[in-house]
Formats: C-alpha cells, sequence, structure tokens
C-alpha cells in the first residue's frame, strides 16, 4: 500500500503497535465485525501529490470565469474585504479550534463571539444576540419557531418582499410541522401591503415577517405596522442586511421582536453560496427561547473576567428533542470575519462604504431611467438596489450582457409572475463610475438591437 | 484582555475605505435612516490586528496542540486544503450567476466541483446520490429525516409517527427528528455499548418511519447487528439513517449503503479534514438510495450530454430549498482537495491509522481506567471516571488538569449513557509519542487525584482565565458590552 498523506505513524511505530495489540495487520482490528460487510476498493482515483492536487484544481478553477463585472445581488453582494481579515481569519488558532466547549482553553474565540454579539447588537439597535447561526434562510426560519414558541400560536404571515429565496427555504422547513403559512403580496408602491396585514392579523397569527430593505431594495419605516402586530399580540421579525444598517433606520428602533440577516456583507467572499453568515438578535424578554450558542460574560475564581457559553439548557445537547432548535455546530469563523472586518472598518469607515453604496446605486438610477424604454419599477427610497423595468424580458437581456462581460442585474420574473421585463441591480462601493456608465450604453444598445 | 470596544477612542481611523465620490442625485428622507451611526469600534488597524493577533493566542487549536475530542475527529486540516479553495477563481463567485441565462457557463470550474464531490462521496458511502446543501451535520440530519417524511407521504405511509433513536445518540439526532415533526422513541444500551436489539424490536412497529443510527456509535462500537436492524426496519417500510460524524472509522472499508442504510449524512468537518473554524463553518452533505432520489433538496447538479455541468430546478417530489444555494461551497471545495490528495488507498490508509491510534491508546490507557466496554474500539473509545469520585474528583477536573499540560481535554459528559465519560478520539494525525505522552499525562492525573485532589480542583492554573462562574453567566445575562 502506498503512503497515506497526513497520517503521522511510521511503519516501524505501526508494527510496534501492532505487536502491542497482539495483531499482525490491520484487518485484525476489524475482526469482529461481519466479513460480508467489508467494501470493494474504491473505484475512486489514486491519490495525488500536493503539486498534483493544487494543479487539478487551479485547472477546474480556471473554467471560472471571474472577471465579471457584478450588478448582481439579490441578497449577496460584492464587497471590499480588507486584507487584514484574511490575514487575521487564517490564524490556525482560531480556524482548527472546535466549539470552545472548554472556556479555559478557548477565550480567543469566546471573547470574539462576544465582540461580535456586541456588533450585531450596535447594528440592528437590539439588546442581544446569538454567537451565529448557517444563513439568513435558516436564521429566518429559526425565528419563526422561536416567535410561535413564544406566542404559542401556528400562524405567519409573510411579505413578499422578503427574499423569495427565503420564503422558499420557510416553505420547505415548515412544511412537516403544524405552521398556517400565508404570504401577502407586496403593495403597489413595492413595499409592505399595510391594509392587507391589517386584514390578515388575527389572535391566531403568531408572527409577522418583513425585509427591510426588501428584495426589490425598497426601504421601508415599518413601526406603525409593527405597532398594529403587537396589538395582536404577535411578534414581527425582520430580516436587513447589515450593510445597510451603517444608514438605514435600525430594526430595534422600528419595534422589531427577532431580527435576522445574512452576514456575507461583512467581510465573507461570495463563495458561490457559502459558507455564509445567519445572524439573530432579539429582545432580553425572549433570550431565553433564542435558538443557537450564546456567549456570556462571567468571572473566574480570582474575579478576572472571562467568557463562556451560556444559557446552554436551551440546546439540544441538552435538551435534545425538547431543544430550541437542531444547531449544533455554527459558522463560528464567519462570525469571526464579521467582527474583524467592523472593528477594521470602524464607525467612520462603516459609515463611508455604506453612502459610497448608496451613491453609486443613486447615479446609476439616474443614469437608467434615461434609457428610452427604460422605468423605475418603484420609488426612489433604496440603499444599494432597485428594480428597473425594461421594454424586453429581461432574461434575454441579461443573456445578451452576460456575453459582453456584465453580470448586469438579477431578473425577478422567475420569483415573481408578471415582472418577466423587471431586473434587479445592486451597486457596491467597489463598482466605478466608468463601469456604470458602461452598463448603462451597452444596457442601451442591447435594448435598441 | 480588554475588548476591542475597550480600546476605542473617538476619530481614531480604521482601513481607509472611501472611494471616490459619486455625487447622489437625491437625499432619502430621514424617516428612513438611522439617526446615529452604529458604535462600532475606532481602533487603527495596527491595534486590530494586534488584538485579533492575540486573542487567538488565547485558544487551544489543531495547529498548536493535541486536540482528542471524541466525536469531534479533530484531525490536522491540510494547509493546501485551505490554499486550494481559498483560489479566487472560486471565492469570487456569485451563487446566483448561474441561474442568468448564459452564466452557467461561467461557473463551470465550481460546478465541475461540486459534481465530482457528489460523484466520490456516492461511491465512498455506498448510495446512489448526493447534496452537497447541508451547512452542518444537524441541518444533514434535518434534511434527511425531511427526506424520510416525504418518502412516506408520497407512499402514504400516514401511520408513520415516530423515530427510533438509541440512547448513546448524539442530541441533534432527536432534535432533528423533532423538527421534521416525528416523535422520538429512545432505545438504551446493552452492556456492549449497541443499541439493546430485544428493546429495539419491542419499540419498533407499522408506526415506525426510521431509525437514527450512528455507526460505530458514540462509543466508539460498532453495531454488530447492523444488517439485522436494517431488514427488520425495512420490513415496516421504514428508513435507515446513517449519522456519519464517525466515518472517519470506517470509510474505505466499510459503506453505509451497503450495510443497508437509505439515507446518510457526512460530517466533511470531521472525517474529510475541513477546519471546524471554532465551531463552524461545518457541511452536512447527505446521501439517498435511488428510490430516495427524487426528494433531495433543490437544486441538483448535473452533466449534460455535451459534458457541460448544469443545475436542475425541476424535481416536482423534492423536499424544496434547505439552503439559499448549493451548500457551503468554501467547506466542499476543501473536502474535495482532501478526497483527492487521499485517493484510493489513502481512505482505506486513514480509517486504518485513525483506528490503531485508538485502539492503542485505549489499551494503554485500561490499567489506569479498568474497562467500560470490553474489547477492540474503533476510531474512538469512551471510559468512565467514575472510580475517581470517591477521591472527590469528577471528569472535569482531569478535563481542567490536562488543559494544564497542554493537551486539548477530550470529550466529557457525553455520550450521556456512560457516568462520568470521557471520550476520546486521537485520529490518524497524532505520531506515537504524542499518543504516549497523553498516557503519561493521565497516569500523573489520576495519581494527583488519589493523592492531592484539591490541585487538580484548582486546575487550570496555567491559562489566562481560571475555571469560570457558570452560574453566575446564566443568571446576569452579559450577553453584550455596554
Ligand atoms: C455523533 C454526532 N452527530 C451529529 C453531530 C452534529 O454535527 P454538527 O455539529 O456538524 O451539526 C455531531 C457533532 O458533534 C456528532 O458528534
Amino acid at each position: 500500500m502506498k503512503k497515506t498523506p497526513f497520517c503521522a505513524t511510521s511503519e516501524r511505530d505501526q508494527a510496534e503497535m501492532f505487536e502491542f495489540l497482539g495483531i499482525g495487520d490491520f484487518d485484525e482490528l476489524f475482526a469482529e465485525i461481519p466479513a460480508d460487510l467489508q467494501s470493494d476498493l474504491l473505484d475512486i482515483p489514486e491519490g495525488l501529490s500536493e503539486m498534483e492536487m493544487m494543479q487539478h484544481i487551479r485547472k477546474i478553477a480556471r473554467r471560472n470565469s471571474t472577471n465579471l463585472v457584478n450588478f448582481c445581488g439579490a441578497g449577496f453582494y460584492d464587497h471590499y474585504i480588507p486584507a487584514a481579515v484574511n490575514a487575521l481569519a487564517s490564524r490556525g488558532e482560531f480556524y482548527t479550534a472546535y466549539t470552545p466547549y472548554q472556556p479555559e482553553a478557548s477565550q480567543g474565540t469566546l471573547q470574539a463571539a462576544f465582540e461580535y454579539q456586541t456588533a450585531i447588537c450596535r447594528l440592528t439597535g437590539m439588546e442581544v444576540a446569538n454567537a451565529s447561526l448557517f444563513d439568513g434562510g435558516t436564521a429566518l426560519f429559526e425565528a419563526v419557531m422561536m416567535a410561535l414558541r413564544s406566542t404559542g400560536r401556528n400562524k405567519v404571515l409573510v411579505d413578499q418582499g422578503v427574499s423569495p429565496i427565503y420564503r422558499k427555504m420557510l416553505r420547505c422547513y415548515t412544511q412537516n410541522l403544524s405552521v398556517d403559512y400565508q404570504e401577502i403580496p407586496l403593495g403597489s408602491n413595492g413595499v409592505a401591503d399595510r391594509k392587507a396585514f391589517e386584514a390578515a392579523l388575527d389572535d391566531t397569527v403568531g408572527a409577522a415577517i418583513f425585509q427591510n430593505p426588501n428584495f426589490f431594495g425598497c426601504l421601508d419605516n415599518l413601526k406603525e405596522l409593527v405597532d398594529k402586530v403587537h396589538e395582536s399580540n404577535a411578534l414581527a421579525i425582520m430580516s436587513v442586511y447589515p450593510m445597510a444598517l451603517s444608514v438605514v433606520e435600525t430594526p430595534g428602533a422600528m419595534g422589531a421582536d427577532i431580527v435576522t440577516g445574512e452576514g456575507q456583507s461583512l467581510g465573507l467572499p461570495l463563495n458561490f453560496g457559502g459558507p455564509y453568515l445567519g445572524f439573530m438578535a432579539t429582545t432580553k424578554k425572549h433570550v431565553r427561547k433564542m435558538p443557537g450558542r450564546i456567549v456570556g460574560e462571567t468571572v473566574d475564581h480570582k474575579g478576572r473576567r472571562g467568557f463562556v457559553l451560556t444559557l446552554q439548557a436551551r440546546e439540544q445537547h441538552i435538551r435534545r428533542e425538547k431543544a430550541t432548535s437542531n444547531i449544533c455546530s455554527n459558522v463560528q469563523l464567519c462570525a469571526l470575519r464579521a467582527i474583524i472586518y467592523l472593528s477594521l472598518v470602524g464607525r467612520e469607515g462603516f459609515l463611508e462604504v455604506g453612502r459610497d453604496c448608496m451613491d453609486r446605486a443613486s447615479y446609476a438610477w439616474h443614469k437608467l431611467a434615461k434609457i428610452p424604454g427604460v422605468e423605475p419599477a418603484f420609488n426612489r427610497r433604496f440603499f444599494n438596489e432597485f428594480a428597473i423595468r425594461l421594454p424586453k424580458d429581461a432574461s434575454d437581456v441579461v443573456s445578451a450582457l452576460v456575453d459582453q462581460g456584465i453580470a448586469a442585474g438579477f431578473p425577478v420574473g422567475r420569483y415573481y409572475k408578471g415582472m418577466e421585463n423587471v431586473l434587479l441591480l445592486a451597486f457596491t462601493e467597489k463598482r466605478t463610475k466608468e463601469e456604470i456608465d458602461i452598463l448603462v450604453a451597452k444596457l442601451e444598445s442591447v435594448l435598441k438591437a | 484582555m480588554k475588548l476591542i470596544y475597550e480600546k476605542s477612542s473617538p476619530g481614531r481611523p480604521g482601513v481607509r475605505m472611501s472611494s471616490i465620490k459619486i455625487s447622489p442625485t437625491e437625499e432619502i428622507p430621514a424617516k428612513y435612516l438611522r439617526s446615529k451611526p452604529a458604535q462600532l469600534p475606532e481602533v487603527s488597524e495596527a491595534e486590530v490586528v494586534r488584538h485579533f493577533t492575540a486573542l487567538s493566542r488565547l485558544n487551544f487549536s489543531v495547529d498548536t496542540h493535541f486536540y482528542p475530542l471524541g466525536s469531534c475527529t479533530m484531525k490536522y486540516n491540510p494547509k493546501a486544503c485551505e490554499a486550494a479553495a481559498n483560489l479566487p477563481e472560486l471565492t469570487e463567485v456569485h451563487p446566483l450567476w448561474p441561474q442568468l441565462r448564459g452564466g452557467g457557463l461561467l461557473t463551470q470550474g465550481s460546478l465541475a466541483i461540486l459534481y465530482h464531490t457528489e460523484r466520490i462521496l456516492s461511491e465512498i458511502t455506498g448510495l446512489a446520490e448526493f447534496t452537497l446543501q447541508p451547512m452542518a451535520g444537524a441541518h444533514g440530519e434535518l434534511t434527511g429525516v425531511m427526506i424520510m417524511a416525504a418518502y412516506h407521504r408520497d407512499r402514504g405511509n400516514t401511520q408513520k409517527d415516530h423515530i427510533i433513536i438509541p440512547d448513546s445518540a448524539h442530541g441533534t439526532n432527536p432534535a432533528s427528528a423533532q423538527l421534521a415533526g416525528y416523535k422520538v422513541v429512545t432505545v438504551p444500551s446493552d452492556d456492549k455499548g449497541m443499541m439493546d436489539f430485544d428493546l429495539f424490536k419491542a419499540a419498533l412497529n407499522e408506526r415506525t418511519a426510521g431509525v437514527m443510527l450512528t455507526c460505530p456509535n458514540t462509543l466508539g462500537v460498532f453495531e454488530m447487528r447492523i444488517k439485522e436492524i436494517c431488514d427488520a426496519v425495512h420490513g415496516v417500510d421504514g428508513l435507515m439513517y446513517y449519522d456519519g460524524a464517525n466515518f472517519n472509522a470506517i470509510m474505505g472499508r466499510y459503506k453505509p449503503g451497503d450495510m443497508g442504510f437509505d439515507i446518510c449524512h457526512l460530517n466533511l468537518h470531521k472525517s474529510f479534514a475541513t477546519p471546524h473554524g471554532g465551531g463552524g463553518p461545518g457541511a452536512g452533505p447527505v446521501g439517498v438510495v435511488e428510490k430516495l432520489q427524487p426528494y433531495l433538496p433543490i437544486s441538483r447538479v448535473e452533466k449534460t450530454r455535451d459534458g457541460t455541468y448544469a443545475l436542475n430546478y425541476d424535481e416536482p417530489k423534492s423536499i424544496g430549498y434547505i439552503a439559499p444555494f448549493y451548500g457551503n461551497f468554501g467547506v466542499v471545495a476543501r473536502a474535495y482537495a482532501y478526497i483527492l490528495s487521499l485517493g484510493r488507498d489513502g481512505m482505506l490508509g486513514t480509517s486504518n491509522r485513525a483506528v490503531l491510534n485508538a485502539n492503542y491508546l485505549q489499551e494503554k490507557l485500561r490499567p489506569l481506567f479498568g474497562e467500560e466496554f470490553k474489547g477492540r474500539c474503533m476510531h474512538e473509545f469512551v471510559f468512565s471516571g467514575e472510580f475517581l469520585r470517591k477521591h472527590g474528583i469528577h471528569t472535569l477536573d482531569l478535563a481542567k488538569g490536562m488543559i494544564d499540560r497542554g493537551i486539548h481535554p477530550p470529550t466529557v459528559y457525553f455520550p450521556l449513557n456512560v457516568p462520568e465519560a470521557i471520550m476520546v478520539e486521537p485520529t490518524e494525525s497524532e505520531d506515537r509519542d504524542t499518543l504516549d505522552r497523553f498516557v503519561e499525562v493521565m497516569a500523573e492525573l489520576v495519581e494527583l487525584a488519589k493523592t492531592d485532589p484539591e490541585k487538580l480542583h484548582e486546575a487550570p492554573v496555567t491559562t489566562p482565565v481560571g475555571r469560570l462562574d457558570e452560574v453566575k453567566a446564566a443568571r446576569d445575562m452579559r450577553l453584550s458590552y455596554s
């Protein structure tokens, strides 16, 4: 047999270990197991040297085109990541540790998680946050379960301005549970339909879900609607885009009870869909119903400050089928990236990135609206993303522009019937004025063709 | 150590983020905007780098310490796998590009990695099809039991209302079963550490939707009667679920599919060497037998006739969307690099050595601890610290003593069916010197427990903090800095 990579014992060690165990070979270690269970040798390629493996993956990776100029967002954004984020998150002391079950040997992970929780509270305007969930979609589902547990009710109302990807996930996860799932169509102005919500709120509704800015990029102030939700003793859940919270009103100020979102924009690469960062924040009142790990501050016997995983009686390793969630491993390293990112850019820098995104979108909106036949789909209130209506099928237009090296946006017709001509475009600080001008020119020529 | 917020001072600049300004065309009304910026730290870049570097040094990790944490497979995470997965051609791809018409052709590399990883995982588990979408082990379990539910619904098996799970199972198993709408029936373990066969048979009936098993189980014991268990469950049209957290023991030797399992998840962050990240991200791909393929989550990666890769969204019987896209791609890419490195022989070579190291360590420790479960173990083993109770010493004290001696403690107090459990998983990454040193340390600690237990109660003393007051943490609920 060939040398097995990454294994530490030498042939000589092995021989001595065999002798110590009184066996002649590896097979004897498995002698008690019924012989007919053993499989044939695997039908997979032979192992590669490190150099060969790297060459192989480089070759495959080159089949991706990463030089597209990207205006596609739809919840997942191409922001700049400062070099120090990668440098620090690539420290083996962080990324090769396990979940901090032994707090004295894990204060690095634990303190960073505590700092992260603090940052999430400050971004969202909420009182407490957990240490992370898988992604924005699973976080939203966890929020639904949390709200239904808190209220003892079984109905949820979901605004259709919530990401259609997340709505599909909610439908998937609730299919085996006694959850009455109801979507409320978007209002004609592109934000949550007040009247429809008020009509649907009754004493079976445990939660109402909104997204701000919503899937179309539209901003809203949901304060009054949240008050209505509270009047019927239901909880308001808000899914948010953390980069927008640089400038946009906080869900906390609007009265949200549970806030979730996708933290990818805080220093995580797009990475073809993951790993990402689900975050969740809530009020002190609901903390014992919250899923996932939570880090708390305490002291040791000498009174020195330290951090531990706390309120663990909610979790599966203690409560098993009665736990608030089945989650075990979360995405702690992604949360670490987020707190490093937020610390590096700081209070001012975060605001600047937010303004740059917003200004670029504003500039593009103005320019795009001048193209004959192009109309804004909704109003002018957006952060860095907005929808336009084209005189043609948006998917065809995008396809033509992809061929010219531009990912011009996301055609929403895939998820919204009757919106086949609507294109959703996102602008981050990475897009230049020149790139926006080229987008506008090429879009205009494709529309003319 | 100070918090990053305690190092903050107004006006201190971080990384320069502002780019060339583009003037906005209009202002947004104030009611949509926050009145004050978020109070993020104001610290220089150099200070941030020092802060997080200093924090990292407070951790034990695989890169710095022996980390025999049972059930967690803390093997070495090869740097080459990191380098491969961090290629910008992979990390800079937007997940929606393949959904733009014509865009699929621009992401052929990423799709190829997904496709080939699925194919290889199918081969090494003996299961027909895989999805890479689940984002951790527990998420794979939930996906698996949802597939179970979809199957039974489709078959009109309306009477199915519970899932059988042995008491040695990880807490995520019952928690996941419950989230898919099932009741949980717990079956105790017998004196060999296997699921008690008679009690299992008594629990099994027409209402059993399936059984979730970990094999080898969390005691490091192989379920010898696995074939009989599978046959019995299939006899009532139930499905067998394989929790693959312990796959490192059998990789390349046994296949869950051949044993009779219908659904299985693998923890790429265990057996397949992707780093654990201090608590994730991981990945928990799920494999199924042919008949369950229609229920796998949307989308599916396919190879078309012209050799290109494409995503298929047209699966009417699918359970739907469990993830926003295709799973934790970055984690999958690391595992793919690892699998390519190991290859055909390396899979078996790895599990062989993992099991050898565990057996060696178990035999070396037996004189100290007696035997909890007799005979050979697989890749990990459990012993009990109960015999030290009479000296006032608990498993936790031993664990803290290990920290002072530079070893990350094994898993303690799990599985729940062993009192004062200590669960050791050395993995194949460790050489004999490290294993021998562990034995010496354990001997020293047991001796200390008997002669000077007070010393152990004080441990750890070499860490930045000593034992922390967890009751106070839960009572005070200081969960953020203010
Ligand atoms: C036996 C077993 N099953 C399931 C899990 C859950 O895996 P994850 O933490 O990836 O959700 C674990 C993790 O510790 C485990 O040991």
